[in-house]
């Protein structure tokens, strides 16, 4: 069982620097890895505690908030590069 | 063959944590975005993997574990799919790479903070 507190420790350590890099990271590319690694860690988060509780049906949240991290991620960066979610006025060559 | 599992559990979790908070440290510490983009990517693969390899030793084989697989497997597919748009979104954006010769400092990380995204995308 304190294994399971020993993960939830580390992963928490982790998501505070993640914050921290997030919020005061100098261009807003830093600030979207910073909120992207803190998406992952608190995937990380949600499994460990759904163990530490002893209800693996947390594991279904977890899955749900990577796949919401992922999809948000690549908005952001599209919404940021472009400045427009329209892909119809797609300045560069490419997907994503 | 109960505490063989758990020791081998105890060793994913310790080892997935220190990559984990190596990782973070790394997202601090590193001069720009890209070489923080390695750093996360330490977070991704092996901070991630291990983790969910240790709960994945204390699940046994039950419905947890096959939830298990996909987090994983899902993370490891889309997080280098978000670092690779990222990346692509500030090389677009204007953020040039750091150079052996510069001073690692945070300003230069920050080129041109005030028209990155807008203008030209530099074709460099």
């Amino acid at each position: 069982m304190s294994m399971f507190a020993a993960a939830a420790v580390a992963v928490l350590v982790s998501m505070l620097l993640a914050l921290v890099r997030a919020l005061k990271g100098p261009t807003v590319y830093d600030r979207i890895l910073g909120v992207n690694t803190f998406g992952t860690l608190t995937v990380m988060l949600i499994a460990v505690h759904g163990f530490l509780a002893g209800r693996p049906e947390f594991l279904d949240l977890a899955l749900v908030y990577a796949l919401i991290n992922f999809i948000g991620t690549i908005a952001v960066t599209k919404y940021v590069g472009l400045k427009e979610l329209d892909p119809a006025v797609d300045q560069h060559s490419g997907d994503i | 063959m109960e505490v063989f599992l758990d020791i081998l559990s105890w060793a994913a979790i310790i080892t997935g944590g220190v990559f984990c908070v190596i990782g973070a440290v790394g997202l601090i510490r590193l001069p720009d975005v890209y070489c923080r983009m390695h750093a996360a990517g330490i977070i991704d693969t092996v901070g991630v993997g291990l983790i969910l390899l240790g709960l994945a030793f204390q699940a046994g084989f039950t419905l947890a574990l096959a939830k298990l697989a996909m987090i994983c497997m899902f993370i490891l597919l889309t997080s280098p799919t978000s670092c690779h748009a990222l990346c692509r979104a500030a090389s677009y954006g204007g953020v040039h790479p750091l150079h052996g010769e510069q001073k690692p400092d945070e300003e230069s990380g920050a080129r041109s903070p005030d028209d990155h995204g807008e203008g030209q995308p530099s074709k460099t």
